[in-house]
């Protein structure tokens, strides 16, 4: 282990001298406080080092020790359900041992080493045993089975195995390999910013369901997709963000809140347990994983936080599980390589960014997709990354990086959010390149003409847009009756069906179905008004019924289902007279 | 470990580079005495094995390469404090400038604070009630939050600061210390706060740091880690509720601008550094409700933005990291609107927390919705109006734009000391939805139109302009 000296602090970054050896990347702490950092770059004996604590008080010439490995993220079961900062240390055990406000120097494990799992072997003496192949289960939460798997770099004949009560330090299984005996814990360490394992990445064809209609129906992500939302700020990201992480079908769920506000993550930490899952009626916090980095913990450690949680991630997709991991907001994960690039006195590329920010944030997408894990099972990573661009100018390096990269656009909108339309999603601007890819699944799954209405559904509101500005220049009195329908209708779609509330209980998290049900209403409507229109009907008329008042409201109707056929023939029944 | 040098081998802007120094601590407090026995206050912002670059705060006017002496203390900036703190005036380094005796500190504290653990925060949700209807009913403040105001050059910003740190209370319960910091303002403005605390008789509940437009720039680094760091003793260890009103934010981030100038740094858009986005969380992050704890800080910083611009990297990074914003708007203000808070880009993202059944009332939340679509559509028909002309509008539209100029005239428009409850704040909102038919209601639950909304009795139109109708018998509509 390689000793140095602290010969330099600038706030997070440390240079310290009589380094050689000591290797990129690794971990040191640094100070007699004992600081954690990273090392960053290497020059001759000197090694410059991002610290994840604050430095205040440090002094040159104090002691930098390297710890020789990588930052790494200790995993194993009784990761989920519970919060962490940006280097995976849980928050509550932070609270435990240094109180209500984070101080330095405070060093606790990612896992309760003391806590015994029931382990149920699935392998027995004698088998041989590849990467990935599952050793035994752990039941983790109600929710979710851990399943402990043999690590990516050992294969071999199982010599012995346990069963029942162990904890994550006990020897649970013992594997003959060509270069000897290998103890196998359940708790393994991974270095954060190196990819874990598989063997092939598959192209994306289920889409990732999360109940929110403008998503589902209008620009759905498929599962091992990645999604962007930028947007300026109030423009309802985080509750975007928020809506996805309770509703998405996902089996397993990382909540990163990378730079942004210590009140949100309270309210995560309040609202989550409270959340139950539709389908199994258990909390949904036992699916998932927060990492908390606000804007006010050490900046080294929020760049480090996207890296901590996309190594949980594929840690549970390796089990076979569709994993989803939200990142709110990417832009300060970005602003962080910002900071500590300046401190290093690097060329800054555009505005005052490092060069490498767009490779750096192709690499951490990369690590997203639908893969066949080493053991043949099949899992995913969806990533869906939210991005604050300053002043909303989508022209900023960080979203358009983050374009090239991602296949759907979902574009937040300062005006829809002004006039309370949510989520604010721009049905113009927004776009998605899963569309084909997906076709297949909602005309099979759903109905078989969902694809024609969807994009029946668009001409209109392109339609809508085309009209709008004639209507601005010359008003909508000269507009012909059809195209006043098609105002109506669009309307109709923006307000009924596109704007979800989502602390409203019902309309929270829409099915499929019904998301279909309710826009082939609202074109139902428009088809009996367009042939009402032939007989002499005017659109104020139908604008008025009393039928307009019932769609506005199915979507608070619980068995909106059930209640189509009425409301169809009440339709019916009201445009004919 | 008190160390002096004179080995002082550059001075640029408000940064000394001192050399051949030994074991200075990064962020530690440094006493400097000028030629003429003049003493500064400065902060280590770099330190190495020989050298140290200090940052000065009352600037480096009169410092001399030759005889100037750097004294470093080996201690970080703390702030001493005290309960005996309320009703006194300090300056922006937070020395007492009210010719009253010392503070005998209580305790000492690091002016920085540490952040806190988001797993010991508690949510903030009481609802505070300022007595203006645009804050109350469509961008709710709670206990805990940190919501600024948007401002420009000439709004009157500072009146609806001292508005609302007269008039805020939560129901039923005791109203607000007030920590006032001040960086860079006038002394007129200065002095408007000073009388307004006075003239109400709160002056022993409010702490002011008053860094003027004339102190030096580098000390408003300081003033609101002063300010925050008072708070929180306030709040965490005395059990109290405090409101921190921060004025001028913008003024701070210029201070922000020239010293990351003066050290050569790599300036990010505008000329602001790049960490300024980390830098002013440190501040804003800084409000809060610890869980087990009494008391809460909640911060309403105000900032003018530079020509208006929302998208100034300032208001910009604030807007980030706030849980929302009051926006003023100069239409408004011309139109003699006070206060001119112009409701739709204005935000409070934790309004949800705070309202609703046992809070506020039950059709808050839809009510809240309902206006605020109504007036975004009444403001949209208005725009389209100054092209087609009004003969050419839809009748609905119409009704939507008398709508939006009765909801400024009505709902917008109150006095400076009015204090309307909750309540009348509601009622003024249900009495201009009776403008509109009920299938335009299409955000209000059935039950709440049938309970508050009733088509008969449309609300009068304003007989002049300036005359205000605060209903002051709330019981208008039967149900209620």
């Amino acid at each position: 282990m390689t000793t140095g000296k602290i010969s330099k602090i600038a706030g997070p970054v440390v240079t310290a001298s009589k380094m050689k050896g000591a290797k990129m990347y690794d971990v040191v702490s640094v100070g007699e406080e004992k600081l954690l950092g990273e090392i960053i770059e290497l020059e001759q004996d000197r090694a410059i080092i991002q610290v994840y604590e604050e430095t205040t008080g440090v002094r040159p010439g104090e002691p930098v020790e390297s710890k020789g490995m990588p930052l790494s993220v200790e995993l194993g079961p009784g990761l989920l359900n519970h919060i962490y900062d940006g280097i995976a240390r849980p928050l509550k055990l932070i609270t435990e041992q240094a109180g209500d406000f984070i101080t330095r120097g405070v060093n606790v494990p990612t896992l309760d080493a003391k806590k015994k799992h029931d382990f149920k072997p699935a392998v027995r003496p004698g088998d041989t045993v590849i990467p990935g192949q599952i050793l035994g289960r752990v039941q983790e939460t109600s929710l979710i089975e851990h399943r402990v798997l043999v690590p990516p770099d050992i294969q071999g004949k199982v010599k012995s195995i346990e069963n029942g009560d162990q904890t994550i330090e006990d020897t649970i299984a013992v594997i003959h390999t060509n270069k000897g005996d290998k103890k196998i814990t359940m708790r393994q360490y991974w270095p954060v910013r190196k990819a874990r394992p598989f063997q092939q990445k598959l192209a994306p064809d289920i889409p990732l369901i999360t109940g929110q209609r403008v998503f589902d129906f209008m620009f759905p992500v498929a599962k091992g997709g990645v999604a962007a939302i930028p947007g300026p700020f109030g423009s309802g990201k985080t509750v975007s963000e928020h809506s996805l992480a309770k509703w998405c079908d996902a089996d397993v769920v990382i909540f990163i809140g990378c730079g942004e506000r210590g009140n949100e993550m309270s309210d995560v930490l309040q609202e989550f347990p409270e959340l139950i899952d539709p389908k199994s009626g258990k909390p949904l916090m036992e699916r998932t994983v927060l990492i908390a980095n606000t804007s006010n913990m050490p900046v080294a450690a929020r760049e480090a936080s996207v890296y901590t949680g996309i190594t949980m991630a594929e840690y549970y997709r390796d089990m076979g599980y569709d994993v989803s991991l939200m990142a709110d907001s990417t832009s300060r994960w970005a602003e962080a390589m910002r900071e500590i690039s300046a401190r290093l006195e690097e060329m800054p590329g555009e505005e005052g960014y490092p060069a490498y920010l767009s490779s750096r944030l192709a690499q951490f997408y990369e690590r997203a997709g639908r893969v066949i894990n080493l053991n043949s099972s099949k899992g995913s990573i969806s990533v869906i990354g939210a991005v604050s661009p300053p002043g909303g100018d989508l022209s900023e390096p960080v979203t358009q990086s983050t374009l090239r990269i991602s296949k759907v656009f979902w574009a937040l909108d300062a005006p829809l959010a002004y006039s309370r339309h949510f989520p604010a999603i721009n049905w113009l601007t927004s776009y998605t390149l899963y569309d084909k890819a997906l076709a297949p699944y909602f005309n099979k799954e759903v109905a078989s003409d969902f694809t024609k209405v969807k994009a029946r559904t668009m001409t209109l509101l392109q339609k809508e847009a085309e009209l709008k500005e004639i209507v601005q220049l010359v008003g909508p009195d000269v507009l012909p009756e059809n195209e006043k329908l098609i105002l109506e209708t669009s309307k109709s779609i923006r307000e009924d069906f596109l704007q979800q509330n989502a602390f409203h209980d019902v309309d929270a998290y829409c099915s499929l179905t019904k998301q279909y049900k309710m826009i082939k209403t609202i074109l139902h409507f428009h088809d009996v008004a367009l042939k009402a229109l032939e007989k002499g009907t005017k659109v104020v008329d139908l604008a008025n019924l009393p039928v307009k008042e019932k769609i506005g409201r199915m979507k608070y109707d619980q068995n909106f289902e059930d209640h189509t056929p009425s409301l169809w023939k009440q339709i019916e029944q009201e445009v004919e007279a | 470990m008190i160390k002096e040098y004179t080995s002082i081998s550059r001075v640029a802007g408000p940064l000394l580079v001192v050399e051949g120094v030994k074991g200075i601590a990064y962020a530690e407090l440094v006493h400097i005495t000028t030629q003429t026995g003049e003493e500064r206050l400065g902060q280590v912002l770099e330190a190495r094995e020989d050298m140290a670059i200090v940052q000065v705060f009352e600037g480096t006017g009169g410092i001399d390469t030759k005889n100037t002496r750097v004294r470093f203390t080996g201690k970080t900036l703390k702030l001493g404090v005290s309960k005996e703190m309320l009703g006194r005036i300090f300056n922006g380094r937070g020395d007492p400038i009210d010719n009253g005796p010392k503070i005998l500190p209580e305790k000492e504290l690091d002016i920085n604070g540490n952040p806190i653990n988001p797993y010991a925060r508690d949510v903030p949700e009481d609802f505070i009630q300022t007595g203006i209807s645009t804050i109350d009913t469509m961008n709710t403040l709670v206990r805990g939050q940190k919501l600024p105001i948007f401002s420009g050059a000439g709004l009157p910003h500072n009146m609806l600061a001292a508005q609302i740190a007269r008039q805020a209370q939560v129901k039923g319960k005791d109203s607000f210390s007030v920590v006032f910091a001040a960086m860079g303002i006038t002394k007129e403005e200065a002095l408007f706060f000073q009388n307004e605390f006075e003239r109400t008789g709160s002056l022993e509940n409010v702490v002011m740091f008053l860094n003027l437009a004339d102190d030096p720039t580098i000390e408003r680094i300081v003033t609101p880690r002063l300010a925050l760091t008072t708070a929180e003793y306030l709040a965490y260890e005395c059990g109290m509720h405090v409101l921190v009103i921060l004025t001028d934010m913008t003024n701070y981030c210029e201070a922000l601008r020239e010293i990351s100038a003066a050290r050569n740094e790599v300036p990010g858009r505008r000329g602001y550094p790049g960490y300024m986005y980390t830098d002013l969380s440190t501040i804003y992050e800084r409000a809060g409700k610890i869980k087990g704890r009494q008391g809460s800080i909640t911060q309403v910083p105000i900032l003018t933005m530079p020509d208006d611009d929302i998208t100034h990297p300032i208001p910009d990074l604030t807007g980030y990291i706030t849980e929302g914003q009051f926006v003023l708007s100069r239409d408004l203000h011309m139109k003699d609107i006070y206060p001119p808070v112009i409701v739709l880009p204005s935000l409070s993202r934790l309004m949800n927390k705070g309202i609703g059944e046992g809070k506020t009332r039950e059709d808050h939340y839809d009510l809240s919705n309902q206006l605020y679509a109504g007036y975004a559509h009444g403001n949209e028909v208005r725009d389209l109006m100054a092209v087609v002309g009004e003969e050419s509008l839809s009748e609905i539209d119409r009704t939507y734009l008398k709508f939006s100029d009765l909801f400024e005239e009505k709902f917008v428009k109150q006095g400076f000391e009015e204090n309307r409850t909750i309540e009348e704040s509601l009622t003024i909102g249900w009495e201009l939805l009776k403008l509109l038919p009920a299938k335009e209601l299409k955000r209000i639950k059935e039950k709440f139109i049938k309970k508050y909304h009733s088509p008969e009795g449309r609300p009068d139109e304003p007989t002049k302009k300036g005359l205000t109708i605060p209903p002051k018998e709330p019981k208008k509509s039967p149900e209620m």
